[in-house]
């Protein structure tokens, strides 16, 4: 049986050869350029060996001594993710049925869908030094930041739900001669509760993350008191901060991972 | 039902356990807000002022102000290049994490905690703060906003590849060991390619989400369009900011959908 | 020539599965062995190539003793025993020219496996074991893209591929329908007479049994009660082997069992 062959190559991801040198080209060519382009001072990074050993040397041991700073910035932190949380999820109830197709017409829907695109794409920091500007420095800014950083998950995450919904309920509804809004709430918002709930927590938990940073643009909380720290060269005072958050962050995953298991 | 049931005409919802149940989450969420309302340091005065304020600020940003376009255009790609070049190292660097975080593929148990320990601090650090070290490190720059997203990246591409690994149908590894292969081609045979399109899947994602965050790091001097946002903001040139806005949201839907279209084509 | 001689399994503290069991397979022969789920037999097939850790005894192939090996001796000796699986263990997203070379993966450098460099004579081997077994045209094709047959035949060829000096089978044939079954039976036969080789082949149906292989092994609560011809095999011997236990009708809950 000498007819065989006795090469084989596995088949080519892309098969059009042209196509694949072009990518493969393409992709060393990119990166090698942009590495060569982008503007590193290979001196400075050289030199930042020598302050990475300071700044761990100053940052080591931690310091707790002005823990009372340390507690109110997180104390704040949280009473910001609360409150944005409570706000944000509120609204994005309205915003989801606005941006659901099969409630909304479509004028509205665009208008829904727009919104929640607006608040996905910008980085709450960028949001908060809108509000920083336009509300002042502190923690109501934070609140506005989060506020949008919740809408443009949960009112997404909700208007998806709810495109999925049993309709058949609430033609059931209509056809027994329920009004509008008695449909809303005997129909629709059953079906979405559960969902409702989870998607409550789960932001409730990002937005403590996420309250954390919006400080360092001066939107109150813990994340304030890092910059600060930073900022004055406090290296052990950051290093316990940074302790901390990431204490919390983990202490609030296990316990927001806890409740959506209970529900 | 039962048959006492029948005859009665009072129906409730929940079991009275249930109701006390929701009752008591009710009035632990009343009790969550209030305390947060009650105890925040809002000047309420400023509140109320909030809407003419943000009306006021949109006002200012009408029509926004194209001159520099062509510079935010340029420092706009230097964001994507940013964002492109720290998650293909980060999805690289990821890879030997993932192997010693994964319970079935770690040598020991002392390298298992060494991988969860990696994962854990990067993954709980924000890149802001992985950034603000940086930059105190090497100084402002592109360099300190790569390394920062690099360091977030590995824990989150890490985390969910060790999962991967962890869940493979294990059956084709013991058909490879029974061949009498080595521990390394058993993992480059029957390992690799089941986490391939995790992998894939797991990557496009970060990308994603790294294109949103490069375009903060020059709020902390760690390059790319922040630094522009920031100048125009601090010299109260709020058309400016209006473009970079525009700019910023079209990049990031941009992405979205380059992201949509690679996931259609590789997976 | 492969020779057990005394092994005992135990898992933990308890009753062991395999109990002082002793059976001897000379030369090129097929070899199935029967007994109801939960008897030892997938344990038996998985200590030969140590799988499975034996608790004690011995089991030489072709005057090498397996039980103590180790590490790079282990792998090696592992390569002289190929291995046909139920599910057949295919890695699926992988093309079947891949999955066949991975019996291969022991004898080539780790460079040559992960570029796919195969050497030209194991290609070659691979092309025909396919033709023989009927799945050449689909060397290129993902292993998930064929059929429950067809995957077995990779399987059977993957196994081959090790030029082993054994053939180990468990439950080739559980999860395909009664015709596929009978074509990977009736293969298995026809190659181990080709290829001189032994085949030891762990089965649930009897008739298959009957049907394909020269010996029947009895097993019940991890020890041999009857091995003779397949004409042997008379009611009274299977009620000896089956009796008590829901046997045959338990095929799904095997793997988990055994």
């Amino acid at each position: 049986m000498s007819t065989h062959p006795d090469t084989w190559q596995r088949p080519p991801f892309i098969s059009n050869p042209v196509l694949r040198w072009g990518v493969y080209i393409g992709a060393i060519v990119y990166v090698v350029w942009t590495l060569a382009a982008l503007p590193i001072d290979w001196q400075r990074v050289a030199e930042g060996l020598v302050r990475a050993q300071r700044i761990f040397g100053g940052a080591f041991p931690p310091s707790f001594e002005r823990s009372g700073l340390l507690i109110d910035g997180f104390l704040e932190s949280l009473k910001i993710a609360i409150l944005a949380t409570a706000g944000g999820v509120l609204l994005s109830i309205p915003i989801a049925f606005m941006a659901a197709r099969n409630i909304a017409p479509l004028p509205v829907f665009y208008l829904g869908r727009a919104m929640i695109i607006v608040a996905r794409s910008f980085h709450p920091v960028i949001v908060a030094i809108i509000f920083v500007k336009a509300v002042g420095f502190g923690p109501f800014a934070g609140v506005l930041t989060l506020i949008v950083y919740s809408i443009g998950f949960v009112a997404k995450m909700l208007a998806e739900r709810i495109e999925e919904i049993d309709f058949g309920q609430v033609e059931a509804m209509r056809a027994a001669g329920a009004p509008y809004f008695s449909t809303l709430f005997y129909a629709i918002f059953p079906q979405i509760m559960p969902r409702q709930v989870g998607l409550t927590i789960y932001q409730l938990d990002s937005n403590l993350r996420a309250s954390a940073v919006v400080g360092i643009v001066g939107a109150g909380g813990i994340g304030a008191t890092l910059a600060n720290a930073f900022g004055r060269y406090d290296y052990d005072f950051a290093l316990a901060i940074t302790m901390v958050i990431v204490a919390a962050i983990l202490l609030s995953e296990a316990f927001s991972g806890w409740i959506r298991k209970k529900i | 039902m039962t048959l006492a049931d029948l005859g009665r005409d009072d129906w409730t919802r929940f079991t009275p356990r249930q109701r006390m149940t929701r009752y008591a989450a009710f009035a632990v969420i009343a009790l969550a807000i209030g305390w947060a309302l009650g105890s925040i340091e809002i000047i309420w005065a400023w509140v109320w002022d909030a809407p003419e304020q943000m009306g006021d600020l949109f006002g200012r940003m009408y029509p926004p102000d194209p001159t520099n376009l062509s510079t935010i255009l340029q420092v706009l790609w230097e964001t994507v290049n940013i964002a492109t070049i720290a998650t293909a190292f980060a999805v690289i660097l990821s890879l030997p994490v993932a192997y010693l975080a994964a319970q079935n593929t770690t040598p020991n148990h002392a390298t298992l905690w060494l991988g969860r320990f990696i994962l854990v601090s990067s993954r709980s650090i924000n890149t802001i703060i992985w950034a603000l070290l940086f930059v105190a490190i090497f100084g402002p720059g592109v360099i300190a906003g790569i390394v920062a997203i690099m360091f977030r990246s590995i824990g989150f591409v890490g985390k969910l590849l060790g999962e991967a690994i962890e869940e493979i149908d294990k059956r084709p590894v013991e058909a490879l060991e029974a061949t009498g292969a080595s521990r390394f081609k058993v993992i480059a045979y029957a390992i690799v390619p089941q986490v391939m399109p995790t992998f894939w899947a797991v990557s496009i994602l970060r990308w994603d989400i790294n294109l949103r965050e490069s375009t903060v790091l020059g709020l902390v001097g760690a390059g790319g369009i922040g630094l522009i946002l920031q100048g125009a903001i601090d010299t109260f040139n709020w058309r400016e900011a209006a473009t970079v806005l525009l700019a910023i949201l079209a990049l990031v839907i941009m992405g979205e959908i380059v992201s949509a279209w690679l996931r259609r084509r590789i997976l | 020539m492969l020779k057990i001689t005394d092994l005992v399994k135990r898992y933990g503290g308890g009753d062991p599965v395999l109990k002082d069991l002793s059976l001897e397979i000379p030369g090129e022969s097929v070899v199935s062995i029967i007994g109801s789920s939960g008897a030892g037999k997938s344990t038996l097939l998985r200590c030969i190539n140590k799988l499975v850790e034996p608790t004690s005894g011995s089991i030489v192939l072709n005057g090498t003793e397996l039980t103590r090996l180790r590490g790079r001796q282990l792998r090696e000796a592992r390569r002289k025993i190929g291995m046909v699986f139920q599910s057949f263990n295919l890695v699926d997203r992988l093309t079947v020219m891949e999955n066949v070379q991975s019996g291969r993966l022991g004898y080539i450098s780790t460079w040559a496996a992960i570029m796919r460099r195969y050497p030209r004579e194991d290609v070659r081997r691979a092309y025909e074991l396919m033709e023989r077994v009927g799945i050449a045209h689909y060397a290129n094709k993902r292993a998930d893209e064929l059929s429950g047959g067809e995957r077995q035949r990779v399987g059977v060829v993957r196994a081959l591929m090790q030029k082993p000096e054994i053939l180990l089978a468990d439950e080739p044939t559980a999860s395909l329908d009664p015709k596929t079954s009978e074509q990977i039976m009736g293969l298995l036969r026809d190659l181990s007479r080709e290829l001189r080789l032994p085949v030891l082949i762990n089965i649930h149906n009897v008739h298959e049994a009957r049907e394909y292989t020269d010996r029947i092994v009895g097993m019940r609560y991890g020890r041999i009660i009857f091995d003779d011809l397949p004409a042997a095999l008379d009611e009274e011997a299977m009620e000896r082997i089956y009796s008590g236990s829901p046997a045959a009708d338990r095929a799904g809950d095997m793997r988990q069992a055994s």
